[in-house]
């Protein structure tokens, strides 16, 4: 497998998405995942959210021009709930989301993110209120997220993030994605299989 | 101290440390069906990798197969390509697929047990939430994203993090017309959606002892909705019993050897837990949600909450479901009109499930204006309750019979609610848009529930108009 980029910093214009519990069938509605590949999945993240049943747009930031190309979200507690399916991260991802600032996440959401490489970072309700109102009001402004030092950075001003320990230490060593790690000792997994009663 | 099955299970497939502090897992039995494995498959390909044990891996299809269309090609092209993306990379990578013509296929989570796949002590992993089901048989069983299906195919493995245990206790004996549902919803609602995020969950006590396997299965399938990856029972007689003479376990001498070793991995008496949660039987109700979670939830006899008794994000959540559900707070649950009944999934879709819902069926009629649907989890489902005049006892009472499949608990196929239609369904999600319409909604509940429902066309007490209500005060 080919090196992975390590990723320090994702810095990119945002785009608040309210609400707490957004699960991966607002995301992603099952009736897109009808698919043999995530190619073209970004053109319905959020689909219900941002269209009327006659697919015409709704008020909705991610509908606002003045968010249009925002690489980062703002998003409250519990995002990704729901299904495991990563079609909602990958949606996500093709939309052209690169991080995710948020109060927390689901499990699962927050793995399947991480293994693309987007960085689903934690704030205290404060900060993510703090950033929401600089989003607002400055739109065209970038926001910096730091995993050296562990902060998102608006303007001149930084405010302390949180990023579970082995998904932080796995994009800053560019081993985001397990699957080079798991390949690399065969034999260990062979052991195992034959020391397994039923394998 | 002793070990709870979840360690057991974990240090016997652990194959390294991983320098990130994860554990690479092997996992010992892969499921795959046809939404979250053909980009797995074009992953391996693109990286010039191959299966790595092709006989651990089963597949089935289950999720996008029109129930009520038999034959191919499907009238819709992408559920035909789907099929046959996974026809094709079954084959070329030697992978087991249960296909529409076995007589085998059906629901990922029902197809696994009924083949004797599903054993204890095992670990299972699958690209589908509710993969927990298969913790019934004392298994560790979790869903997986796409990127960890393809881990799976190419090394046996992925990369875990260590999870704690909470055993859920649920002592004395549960009350007539109170159903497994119940019991898991119950649970989720006092636990909450994210209660059980970085945990396992054990259930046992009295009720899980006295449970079948398929009243397991269906309360260990929902664990996810209470947020916790994997959710299990401990191996009893019951489960060996369940799976004996099963197609995929071992026989003859085999099966003695086998047994004393699944036998093994029960927790010990003493083992030590993160978290304990004691419920008593003789509380849970029949219980049915109201919301867009399946932790929004009341006793069929409960009023709604008002939003002044929720705290905080619960709170606005709530608003945001009674507008969804155009439902108003403080009011009764019971007499909410219903358009669609459905019986059938992964959590109510097997044959314990659709006999108890016949039994209340039986010579009664779906109110009119009612759409029922009745889907057999798999086809080996479907065989047994079409000898057992099943489908004749549904399609008596109004309802049609179909073939097996996920059907209405997710909008995959032709089958969702159109506007805001509102749906009594055995399923396990009542989130927005989850049936196929955007403003559809959702009430979940037990199966026999839902038959309640669909004869009287609103959503009501199954204990009082099937009879139960005698036994209950008796
Ligand atoms: S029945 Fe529903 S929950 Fe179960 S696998 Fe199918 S879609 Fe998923």
């Amino acid at each position: 497998m080919a090196a992975l980029e390590k990723i320090t910093k994702v810095t990119g214009r945002a785009v608040p998405v309210p609400g707490d519990d957004v699960d991966t069938d607002r995301i992603i509605p099952a009736r897109f995942m009808k698919c043999v590949t995530f190619d073209g999945l970004g053109e319905f993240a959020f689909y219900d959210v941002r269209y009327d049943g006659e697919g015409k747009k709704k008020p909705h930031p991610l509908n606002e021009k003045r968010f249009e190309g925002a690489t980062i979200m703002l998003v409250g507690s519990n995002f990704g709930c729901g299904s495991s399916r990563e079609h909602a991260p990958q949606s996500l991802h093709k939309f052209g989301v690169r991080a995710i600032i948020g109060l927390s996440y689901a499990e699962i959401f927050f793995g399947n993110a991480t293994t693309l490489g987007m960085p689903c970072v934690s704030v205290d309700k404060d900060t993510l209120h703090t950033l929401t109102q600089i989003v607002e009001s400055h739109p065209d402004k970038a926001l910096t997220i730091d995993l050296e030092k562990m902060t998102v950075t608006a303007g001149e001003n930084s405010y302390p993030i949180k990023l579970a320990e082995t998904a932080r230490e796995g994009l800053l060593a560019g081993e985001w994605d397990p699957l080079a790690l798991l390949l690399n000792k065969p034999e260990d997994i062979e052991t195992v299989a034959d020391r397994l009663h039923y394998v | 101290m002793g070990k709870t099955l979840f360690h057991k299970v974990w240090e016997d497939h652990a194959v390294r440390k991983l320098p990130n502090g994860q554990t690479q897992l092997f996992i010992g039995t892969h499921l795959i069906h046809e939404v979250t494995s053909p980009q797995a498959f074009g992953m391996l390909r693109d990286l010039g990798l191959t299966v790595k044990y092709p006989s651990r891996t089963f597949a089935t299809v289950d999720h996008i197969v029109p129930t009520n269309e038999l034959v191919e090609p499907y009238s819709d092209p992408l559920a035909q390509a789907m099929i046959e993306a996974l026809r094709k990379n079954t084959k070329e990578f030697g992978i087991t697929f249960f296909d529409t013509n076995t007589g085998k296929q059906g629901i990922v989570h029902i197809v696994g047990p009924e083949q004797g796949i599903t054993q204890p002590g095992t670990t299972i992993a699958c690209g589908d939430s509710h993969t927990a089901t298969h913790g019934a048989f004392g298994a560790i069983a979790f869903g997986i994203g796409t990127s960890q299906v393809r881990d799976v195919l190419a090394t046996q493995t992925m990369a875990l993090s260590p999870m704690k245990v909470r055993r859920i206790n649920v002592d004395g004996k549960l009350l007539p017309g109170v159903y497994a549902k119940d019991v898991i919803l119950h649970i989720i609602r006092l636990l909450g959606v994210n209660g059980g995020l970085g945990y396992a969950y054990e259930y046992g006590g009295e009720v899980f002892d006295n449970f079948s396997m398929e009243e397991r299965m269906t309360v260990c399938n929902m664990s996810i909705e209470g947020g916790a990856r994997c959710g299990y029972v401990n191996p009893d007689e019951k489960t060996f019993e369940y799976l004996k003479g099963r197609p995929y376990c071992p026989n003859g001498a085999k099966w003695e050897d086998a047994v004393k070793k699944w036998k093994s991995y029960a927790s010990d008496k003493d083992a030590e837990y993160d978290d304990v949660v004691n419920i008593k039987a003789e509380d849970i109700k029949p219980t049915v949600t109201w919301g867009i979670n399946p932790g929004q939830a009341v006793f069929i006899d409960e009023n709604l909450p008002l939003l002044e008794e929720l705290e905080g994000s619960d709170r606005a959540t709530a608003a945001e479901a009674y507008e969804h559900m155009s439902l108003t707070p403080g009011q009764p649950i019971r007499g909410t009109k219903i358009d669609v009944a459905f019986v059938g999934s992964c959590t109510n879709g097997r044959m314990s499930d659709l006999e108890e819902t016949a039994k209340y069926l039986k010579g009664r009629h779906v109110a009119p204006g009612v759409t029922a649907i009745c889907v057999p989890g798999s086809q080996v489902v479907a065989q047994i309750a079409e000898a057992k005049g099943l489908d004749k006892i549904f399609r008596e009472a109004g309802f049609e019979w179909r073939g097996a499949g996920c059907s209405m608990c997710l909008a995959m196929n032709p089958d969702k609610l159109k506007g805001n239609q509102l749906s009594a369904s055995s399923s396990n999600r009542n989130f927005k848009g989850r049936q196929g319409s955007p403003t559809g909604r959702t009430i979940l509940m037990s199966p026999v529930m839902v038959a309640a429902a669909a004869i009287t066309g609103e959503v009501c007490d199954a204990r009082e108009v099937f009879g139960f209500a005698e036994t209950v005060s008796a």
